[in-house]
């Protein structure tokens, strides 16, 4: 059975070595060369100080896009692993009527089924646990510079740690699922991939700020790295409206154009520093809620956990859909 | 030992009955055809049989109380579909390969034999054969199990006459080397009269003829006589269907093993299985199980206003 998952996946298999083999070479050239220019940043001395802190701002300020950008088009790589691997392993038996071959041979449905499954599930996980390996790398220099999307950041965290082979496997077992629920490749694809996507958003947008209670603190200063989820002023109790704040910031002729976006006018004092500091001496309280990025690890446990579970759940519901499914 | 058997059978798709009451018990040892027209259940059944769906009610089981689809059901049993489902990307080495992966018995070096007499090659990828080739493949695939029962549904419908001669004579060689049973659907009758001993006709979701076919041509005639007479025999006779050519008409009788009851200025004819199967064909009302039935008795203003 080993021989017959291989033969009939060995296609599927090599275009998914072959994703991950384009995007990896992509990480590693601009990797390279962003640890290249790291090197320096990291080599300033004294640490700390004006001249060093500009280098890595400097730093950030060319790299940083780009990373965002790659990680951004990368997202897409575990739906299309299950559209591509899960979502036709059952739907085409459906599809081509094969089913009513391979279902009546002597080895049985449920059998065939889970000897197919187990080792593509085992597969696709691995390539996204090898993958991550060389995201965590590419990242370094970005995180080490100090960048405000730390590891907690959505399009980070799901392709650090645990959470990208969860991720493909759990893409894989919607895959399959909508594999033999659909019975028809095409729409199968595009069942696993919006499916794939509202979870992927959901979980990235709602659930895993909530995975512990997040910190909340009124100092200006918030921890390097933590992922903020949400910053707002308030005065005396009760949220202040950008309309307060600007005509707080009138008398200096600073302009609120957004609750963290100042824009200085021409009877700014030449020594004005920090609007922020100036509304908190006038009164304003900023409240910060925050996930420090020390809770990377239990996130991504917690995370890694419900997809597997939700991953052996849908991949079990597929077997038991073999097994009960009465065909035409 | 009876190789498929059913009792109540039915099978229902949303509100319609593909077949319902079914009650079968094929004998081992035989080549059964299934006959009837399209959409009559004959897929629905041999699906039941092999497993691949299960009964809305009733049951069906193979082998003398296997339930269908049960492990020992599926070793027994090769299955070949409408259409010669194969995996068209896989050479027919790989098929060959894969089938023995699939199953505790395979034997390699008769089926690379086979397909060798065949002209078969062994690199091509399956979905570049010839339908005749690919009916072949699957047919080879399926012996090579080395099998209880051989279940075939239409096999020969996308296939040539010369194909359908040559697949017929490896079933029948398949047969004769002893052990195989066979279970064949077909609606192309003609055919099936050189190679079947059992028949099982079905219509409109049931068994309406079921038994060996000697039996059943012995149990049948066709008496041809006047129309204008027919009426008046046809209380007497246990009349199937009655078919009127100008001013004669035929009659096909049950007889029950007599002969010799013709009336006189009556010819009788031996029946061929096509003609019996038509005629039941025709009279969705009439039955010829085993056990106990009766046709439907034709009133005799039927018979005269019968039009051919």
């Amino acid at each position: 059975m080993t021989w017959v998952t291989w033969r009939q996946h060995r296609l599927a298999l090599a275009g998914v070595i072959a994703l991950l083999s384009v995007a990896a070479a992509y990480l590693l050239i601009t990797g390279l060369q962003m640890h290249q220019a790291y090197g320096a940043v990291s080599a300033c001395r004294p640490a700390g100080s004006g001249i060093c802190q500009q280098a890595a701002s400097n730093f950030l300020g060319t790299y940083a896009p780009g990373v965002g950008v790659t990680l951004g088009v990368l997202q897409v790589i575990p739906a299309l692993i299950g559209a591509f691997v899960g979502a036709p392993l059952l739907a085409r038996e459906f599809e081509t009527g094969t089913f009513r071959f391979t279902w009546t041979q002597g080895f049985g449905r449920v059998r065939w089924a889970v000897a197919k499954l187990a080792p593509l599930a085992v597969a696709v996980a691995v390539a996204g646990g090898a993958f991550t390996l060389l995201v965590s790398w590419y990242l370094q220099p970005v995180f080490g510079a100090g960048d405000d999307d730390g590891p907690l950041y959505p399009t980070r965290f799901d392709f650090l740690g645990v959470a990208l082979a969860a991720w493909i496997l759990a893409a894989f077992a919607i895959g399959v699922l909508a594999g033999v629920l659909v019975r028809r490749v095409i729409p199968a694809m595009f069942a696993t991939l919006a499916a794939w996507a509202g979870l992927a958003f959901v979980t990235g947008i709602f659930l895993r700020q909530h995975y512990e209670a997040p910190l909340v603190t009124s100092s200006p200063n918030i921890p390097a790295s933590a992922w903020v989820i949400s910053q707002g002023w308030f005065r005396g109790g009760n949220a202040a409206s950008l309309e307060m704040i600007d005509h707080t910031l009138r008398p200096v002729d600073v302009q609120a154009v957004t609750p963290d976006l100042f824009q200085p006018g021409p009877a700014t004092p030449a020594n004005f520093g920090d609007p922020v500091r100036y509304l908190i001496q006038h009164g304003y309280t900023q409240l910060t809620i925050y996930q420090p990025a020390s809770r990377f690890w239990p996130f991504q446990w917690i995370e890694g956990g419900w997809l597997l579970a939700l991953s052996l759940l849908l991949i079990a519901a597929t077997v038991w859909l073999v097994r009960r499914r009465a065909t035409q | 030992m009876n190789v498929i058997e059913a009792i109540g059978l039915g099978k229902r798709y949303g509100s319609t009955w593909a077949l319902r009451g079914c009650a079968l018990a094929i004998p081992a040892g035989h080549v059964a055809a299934l006959v009837g027209p399209n959409g009559a259940g004959k897929t629905t059944l041999l699906n039941l049989a092999v497993g691949l769906t299960a009964p809305t009610e009733g049951m069906v089981t193979v082998f003398d109380g296997w339930p269908a689809g049960s492990p020992a059901a599926l070793d027994g049993i090769a299955f070949v579909a409408q259409d010669a489902p194969l995996y068209r990307n896989l050479s027919v080495a790989d098929m060959l390969h894969l089938t023995r992966n699939l199953n505790r018995r395979f034997d390699q070096g008769y089926a690379e034999a086979r397909l060798g007499q065949l002209g078969i090659p062994m690199g091509r990828r399956a979905g570049n054969l010839s339908g005749g080739q690919q009916a072949q493949l699957a047919l080879t695939l399926a012996l090579a199990r080395r099998p209880r029962l051989l279940v075939l549904d239409e096999p020969m419908a996308m296939l040539d006459p010369l194909a359908r001669h040559d697949f017929m004579a490896a079933v029948m060689a398949a047969v004769a080397d002893g052990g195989v049973s066979v279970v064949l659907s077909s609606h192309v009758l003609a055919e099936l009269e050189r190679v079947a001993d059992y028949l099982v006709l079905i219509t409109s979701g049931s068994v309406q003829v079921a038994g060996e076919v000697d039996d059943l041509l012995a149990c049948h005639r066709v008496l041809t006589g006047p129309a204008a007479e027919a009426g008046s025999y046809a209380q007497r006779l246990d009349v199937v269907n009655a078919r009127r050519g100008g001013a004669q008409v035929h009659l096909l009788v049950r007889t029950n093993g007599r002969s010799g009851s013709a009336p006189p200025g009556w010819e009788e004819h031996p029946v061929s299985l096509e003609e019996l199967a038509l005629a039941y064909l025709r009279e969705p009302g009439a039955a010829a199980l085993p056990g106990p039935s009766r046709a439907r008795a034709v009133e005799p203003a039927e018979v005269t206003n019968w039009q051919r």
